[in-house]
């Protein structure tokens, strides 16, 4: 327990293009049933950086990283669009075009996830040390006692006590703080390039997610990792971005760096999102958005934000609108950014 | 003489006795250990703690959804639930609950109607013929349109159906509504439409709230009066305003300090960072339950159980130290 003034080194400056997500589509369901859970995303992430893709429940931030993971089911799912990955040989393959062995190589190994519930991702089998030497061994080939090394290694550096005892614990013998470290262990026991973190906090009690976050960045500064980091949580997005992509009904509508976009959102969900938030210091009634969030089944045939936006006038119901550039690195899809 | 406080809970506890093999059979849980708090006619108070600390067992225990094992509950002066005996029908009439997941809470075959038709029913208020009136009248309420009774819950989205639940819980004509997470499982952007409709209901109807919560801001937003617990019992308690200015419990503080705040500014604030996770309730640590995780804990921390002390009028903390402590 310490008191911190939080030492935050400057991320690394951004070399271009450690993943490159180009016009990605997700769709689901056939004929009459087809709809689009992804639009047409863009978005890039160069190693050290954190992106956090920020929506709320149906805006197609979750299925963006499994695609990007290759985890969905290609029977069910179809994916369209590149996704450049640059891999430790600087050589960029497009993961969308990989077959699933070739994908599987890259998973757990140079891409790494981890989710939400880490009882669910756990096995509850397996020690939580032989699951991270498990992954060692498939990726880099250890064999089992440099493994198992490897896997206390990973618990000691996750700040996890006593690891050496620890990693022969059970996953039902540890908290859910606990069992997240070990998910980010094994995540990162194959010093991945990328690490795709899909609402990693949302199930932790405060205290304990702070901490989680600490680690995690002390991580991503030692390991030089590109993070995407998906949360719903603005507060939670302050904390860790460089940059932020906000997602709603399976489009970006609007990308900045964070500073940009907290002082200056140039796209009404991302101000009125901001300005629903209860502050600090403020009490009473809140500016909420009217409404509901947008169906993907049934969107609008324009802005898909337009039903609940107060300065919706005609062309917005006519298409989506086009990304608009404001500033270096600042866009957003609004036809009336400049009046926000 | 004043008229005493809408409810009143003292000394609340509720022990269970764990079952199953091994270390944890035969231990005794103490969900919540000597809980006391009121609410007055009107108040909104907020309870917040993390995941173990007893806050929907106290809200179950106040609705009469648990027996706690020992302690009081009170309304308006009054003291409920004979030994032995299930709360009265015209007690629960005057106490209701909303959940944290509207889509689990309410039955899936049912229309919203008769959701909350079912609810006139059980409590023998108004006819048949009456009903779809009241039924009306309390969409109306509630920001719904009255088309609404007809529809399932499925085809609502997550607001709409914690506004079904809002007005299944106000059918009775509570005095007091416990709200136990009721807005944690609801898009951010349609958190604060649930949150303005429960501080109108409460302005309209003078409505009491006892609303438990996690997340800060939230409870800082609609609350009169906060009470913080830690392991089944309570760490500080004072109005809204003090709590979050002025926090006198090393808990409290860190609490304050783990929520983010959506400002990167705010980023590298100074902090206090808590170690560790609450320990289990089956094995609370002697003395002071936050001693294990607490920066200022000295010796004396481990022998007694602090009690709540007055650390101003109606501020009250339980802390062997928070005289000498400042943030």
């Amino acid at each position: 327990m310490t008191t911190l003034a939080a030492a935050r080194a400057p991320s690394p400056p951004a070399s271009p293009g450690l993943l490159d997500v180009r016009g990605l589509t997700v769709d689901f369901g056939a004929g009459a049933g087809q709809f689009a859970a992804v639009n047409g995303v863009d978005l890039t992430i160069a190693a050290g950086e954190t992106l956090a893709l920020v929506g709320e429940s149906g805006s197609g931030k979750s299925v963006t990283s499994l695609a990007i993971m290759g985890l969905l089911d290609r029977r069910r799912a179809q994916v369209g669009g590149e996704i450049r990955f640059r891999d430790r040989t600087g050589q960029a393959r497009d993961l969308a075009a990989l077959d699933g062995r070739a994908m599987a190589a890259l998973r757990g190994g140079e891409i790494a996830m981890i989710f939400q519930e880490p009882m669910t991702s756990l096995n509850p089998v397996q020690t939580a040390g032989a699951q991270i030497a498990e992954a060692v061994r498939l990726h880099q080939g250890l064999d089992g006692a440099a493994a198992w090394a490897r896997a206390v290694e990973m618990l000691d550096a996750v700040e996890i006590p006593d690891a050496r005892r620890r990693a022969g614990a059970w996953p039902h013998e540890l908290s859910g703080g606990m069992r997240q470290r070990v998910l980010i262990a094994m995540a990162l026991a194959c010093r991945p390039a990328l690490l795709i973190a899909d609402e990693p906090t949302t199930a932790l009690d405060v205290t304990v997610q702070l901490a989680i976050l600490r680690l995690l960045e002390r991580l991503r500064r030692e390991l030089g990792m590109g993070v995407l980091f998906i949360t719903h949580n603005l507060g939670v997005v302050a904390e860790v971005a460089d940059r932020v992509a906000v997602m709603y009904g399976g489009r970006i509508v609007e990308t900045a760096p964070v500073a940009g976009l907290f002082e200056r959102p140039r796209h009404p969900y991302t101000r009125g999102l901001l300005d629903s938030l209860p502050r600090r210091g403020a009490r009473g009634r809140l500016k909420a958005i009217p409404g509901a969030v947008v169906d993907p089944r049934r969107p609008p045939p324009g802005c898909a934000f337009e039903p609940r936006c107060a300065l919706a006038a005609p062309p917005c119901r006519a298409a989506p609108p086009p990304l608009a550039a404001i500033s270096a690195g600042h866009a957003a899809r609004c036809l009336n950014w400049a009046a926000l | 003489m004043t008229a005493p406080p809408l409810l009143e809970v003292e000394d609340l506890k509720a022990h269970y006795a764990a079952r199953g093999r091994g270390a944890e059979g035969g231990r005794t849980l103490k969900a919540l250990d000597g809980v006391t708090l009121s609410v007055g006619a009107g108040e909104v108070v907020g309870v917040v703690g993390e995941s173990g600390c007893g806050k929907s067992t106290l809200g179950r225990a106040i609705i009469g959804l648990v027996r706690p094992t020992a302690g009081v509950i009170r309304l308006a002066g009054e003291t409920l639930d004979a030994p032995g005996r299930p709360r009265r029908l015209a007690d629960r009439r005057r106490m209701q609950i909303i959940f944290q997941d509207p889509a689990s809470s309410l039955n899936p075959a049912m229309t919203v109607g008769e959701t909350i038709g079912e609810a006139l029913f059980i409590h023998r208020i108004g006819d048949a013929q009456g009903r779809p009136a009241r039924i009306a009248a309390l969409l109306d309420q509630v920001g719904l349109p009255r088309a609404a009774a007809a529809r399932h819950p499925r085809e609502l989205s997550g607001g709409q159906r914690q506004r079904v639940g809002i007005a299944r819980a106000l059918a009775v004509g509570p005095e007091l509504i416990v709200a136990d997470e009721a807005v944690s499982a609801l898009d951010v952007s349609v958190q604060a439409q649930i949150l303005n409709l429960l501080a109108d209901l409460r302005d309209a109807l003078g409505l009491a709230l006892l609303f438990i919560g996690h997340d800060l801001s939230v409870i800082e937003a609609l609350c009169d009066r906060v009470v913080v617990l830690y392991l089944g019992q309570v760490m500080e308690t004072a109005p809204a305003e003090a709590i979050f200015r002025a926090p006198r419990h090393p808990y409290t503080r860190a609490l304050l300090d783990a929520s983010p705040i959506p400002d990167p500014a705010a980023r590298d604030r100074p902090r206090m960072l808590l170690t560790g996770e609450p320990p289990s309730p089956l094995s609370p640590p002697s003395g002071c339950v936050f001693r294990t995780r607490c920066p200022h804990a000295e010796a004396r921390c481990a022998a007694a159980r602090p009690t709540l002390e007055a650390a101003s009028v109606d501020h009250q903390v339980a802390c062997a130290r928070w005289a000498e402590i400042a943030f």
